[in-house]
């Protein structure tokens, strides 16, 4: 598959590895933001191919992990909801809510559909006049622009049953939240490559700037995690903190212009709670004044008491890149895929499935 | 794979009274009877069917492997099969994976009220043809209707009988480290197939799924290679990483996989990329995956390859015993990692 194979090439792998090798003189803990970074970086077996002085921690760029419980409660409230139709991604299904999964409403009978774009809700939506449709907006700035496209193209269609459940997060206020942290002991970052694609770079030189620490805008093939890494800790070593671009082939320092135009056109920026961190301030995405008619929130009065977290989980620990999955004591035990204590486990992308499904890195012995 | 089974012109729709099932089809009265007479008897006709008993009478020596599986596929026609093709293939390899040749079939359908007679028939041709290209004959059956709303257009379980070759020894107890790990084909096509029409998905390339009857190929690879095949199995639901754990933690050897060795179609392992699945825990139909003694290993999958359903068969790895009870693959950058169970349905992600 071209572009995608020539960022899996092995001998490049290999060389990439030896000059980071050759560079690293220091222990350095670098965080990648994204859930599908993570994922490349276990699926891969790559933190098992870097040098023993660099750790790699994982960052809270998982939407699934950090949806808080009681979000995930309004999304069952409004599923369960007579003549309701609540469109969702995928992977939002599994996580747990406060009593239940939307998986466990839809098999309770609630009428919730897995969709790959809000547009398709909307089409859902034009066929299904005697039917109110939700669409579960959930995703950081990357998925943001096609969320709000769809409430843009259900108002020049005229609808009137069509709305979203917005719980956008966004990537910079959280990786402040993480360095302003007492515990902090990350010395650089990897950005999210997507998220950037959409944003541009500019929200991070006054991060890199105010915590000395590098950041590197990075992509998710094997190639691209090992030269992010490269540049990061080139850095480092250096003494220095920039923000670096290591996606240039998706990544402009602007963004995608059309995209943050229409993300404006409908949101607004709102504070926001994060499983397993708690409220951070003007982290997130609500739908704006002029389009309340399409907020789920304001059109289903939505009240729903805030739902406690399992304190067993040690999630926000792990999104902090305080802990390792593997440090938890439930890992694994009390802890599985099939039945998380926190969204870590539950979703695809979340650290600790990572670790539970791919990894167990250390655990291989071979040759 | 030329096997494709589409409408067959030499069986044309019967003339019927009725365009849709109705409740009345499948109460037992007149209707059932006008049902059945007006075509399925017909299509399917065999000595042993023809009787029209409550159950077949038929005789069978020396050891016999028994198998069902029920099939509730949506949606019920896809690229390259549909529900008819399916439930006849995938019995037909169950019993083919335990080393014998299915030889007798039951055939039960659970209807939904107001499926159309056109498209019943349609699945009724696909059952005629592969059990047909099968070598295996359907002697008893049954049929309901239940009420709409109450299924999903039409459900079909299968059950199948046949003798185990006499050469054949299939059992993971005989599986020891280094055999080697056979896969018949690519993988994932099928699941990709049928995600790709539930989710109207448009690739530019169509994947079609795999569906065929590999009864005759393992039969004949068992008639050659007789005990030094070890085990076999066909991946169907939760893929080739789910059938590799079963027997690892059955055996408590290690299975040892190298990603680049796979075989994977381009098209498929792009809509993978795209959706966000691992290819590993993807359905198959016509794929199976063997374990064989390494001294027969390359004249094996020569064999394998030269058979209309293994053109595409590889060496994927062998099993060894450094992480007991453990499923490892090499990655195509050259990390390691285990490969573990599949967790309910894989889910395609946000981001």
């Amino acid at each position: 598959m071209k572009f995608l194979t020539e960022y899996r090439d092995p001998e490049m792998v290999v060389q990439y590895v030896k000059e980071i090798k050759a560079i690293t003189t220091k222990p350095w803990t670098l965080m990648e933001i994204c859930g599908g970074q993570t994922h490349s970086l276990v699926k891969n077996g790559i933190l098992d191919m870097l040098p023993k002085l660099i750790t790699m921690v994982h960052g809270p760029g998982c939407p699934v992990c950090v949806t808080s419980v009681s979000v995930i409660d309004e999304a069952i409230y409004l599923a369960e909801q007579p003549h309701v139709i609540l469109c969702s991604f995928g992977d939002m299904l599994r996580v747990p809510g406060s009593k239940k999964s939307l998986l466990e409403a839809k098999a309770e009978g609630a009428d919730i559909r897995i969709l790959y774009s809000p547009l398709e809700a909307v089409q859902l939506a034009k066929s299904n006049p005697d039917k109110q449709v939700v669409f579960f907006a959930v995703g950081f700035e990357t998925t943001a622009p096609a969320n709000a496209l769809s409430v843009v193209h259900a108002a020049s269609l005229g609808l009137n049953n069509y709305s979203i459940l917005a719980s956008h997060v966004l990537v910079p206020p959280a990786m402040e939240a993480i360095l302003g942290d007492d515990e902090n002991t990350i010395n650089a970052f990897l950005a999210a490559g997507h998220v950037c694609t959409i944003m541009g770079i500019d929200e991070y030189y006054p991060i890199a700037e105010k915590y000395k620490c590098p950041i590197v805008v990075t992509g998710f093939e094997p190639v691209d995690l090992l030269q992010g890494i490269l540049m990061a800790v080139q850095q480092l070593e250096r003494g220095e903190y920039k923000v670096e671009n290591q996606y240039a082939r998706s990544v402009q320092r602007e963004g995608n212009k059309m995209a943050k135009e229409t993300i404006q056109k409908v949101f607004t920026v709102s504070d926001r709670v994060w499983r397993g961190i708690g409220n951070i301030p003007e982290s997130g995405y609500e739908v704006n004044e002029k389009y309340k008619n399409f907020n789920a929130r304001v059109k289903f009065k939505i009240n729903i008491p805030l739902a406690e977290e399992n304190k067993e989980c040690i999630s926000g620990a792990i999104m902090k890149g305080l802990k390792k999955p593997k440090e938890c004591p439930n890992f694994g035990i009390q802890c599985k895929p099939e039945h998380p204590l926190g969204a870590p486990m539950v979703s695809s992308e979340g650290a600790c499935a990572a670790y539970y499904h791919y990894a167990s890195a250390d655990e291989v012995v071979l040759e | 794979m030329s096997t494709k089974i589409k409408m067959n012109i030499s069986c044309p729709m019967p003339k019927f009274d009725f365009d849709v099932i109705t409740m009345g089809h499948g109460s037992g009265g007149l209707l059932t009877h006008k049902f059945l007479q007006s075509g399925v008897f017909d299509i399917l006709k065999n000595d042993l069917l023809d009787q029209q008993h409550d159950g077949a009478i038929f005789e069978l020596t020396g050891k016999t492997a028994f198998s069902t599986d029920s099939y509730v596929i949506s949606p019920i026609f896809f690229p390259g099969g549909n529900i008819g093709d399916l439930a006849i293939n995938g019995t037909v390899n169950d019993i083919a994976m335990c080393g014998a040749e299915a030889k007798y079939m039951s055939l039960g359908f659970i209807i939904e009220e107001g499926f159309t007679m056109k498209e019943f028939w349609e699945v009724l041709v696909s059952i005629k043809n592969a059990a047909d290209k099968a070598n295996v004959k359907i002697v008893t059956g049954d049929t309901k209707v239940v009420e709409k709303g109450k299924g999903d257009k039409i459900f079909i379980n299968t059950s199948g009988i046949g003798m185990v070759h006499p050469k054949a020894n299939i059992h993971h107890n005989n599986i020891e480290e280094g055999d080697v790990i056979i896969v018949s084909g690519n993988i994932a096509n099928h699941g990709i197939a049928i995600m790709s029409i539930r989710e109207g998905l448009d690739f530019e390339t169509a994947i079609e799924s795999d569906t065929v009857n590999l009864n005759h190929t393992v039969l004949r690879l068992i008639n050659t290679f007789g005990n030094d095949i070890k085990f076999l199995r066909d991946p169907t639901r939760g893929g080739v990483a789910s059938v590799l754990n079963e027997i690892a933690e059955l055996t408590q050897l290690s299975f040892y996989l190298e990603q680049s060795l796979i075989p994977l179609n381009d098209a498929v392992e792009g809509a993978c990329e795209m959706l966000g699945l691992d290819p590993l825990y993807v359905a198959n139909e016509g794929l199976f995956l063997a374990v064989v003694k390494k001294e027969i290993a390359q004249s094996f999958l020569t064999s394998l390859k030269a058979d209309e359903n293994g053109t595409h068969a590889a060496i994927i790895g062998e099993v060894t015993h450094t992480n007991p009870g453990k499923v490892i693959m090499k990655s195509r950058v050259g990390g390691k990692r285990i490969v573990t169970y599949l967790t309910g349905e894989q889910l395609p992600r946000i981001c």
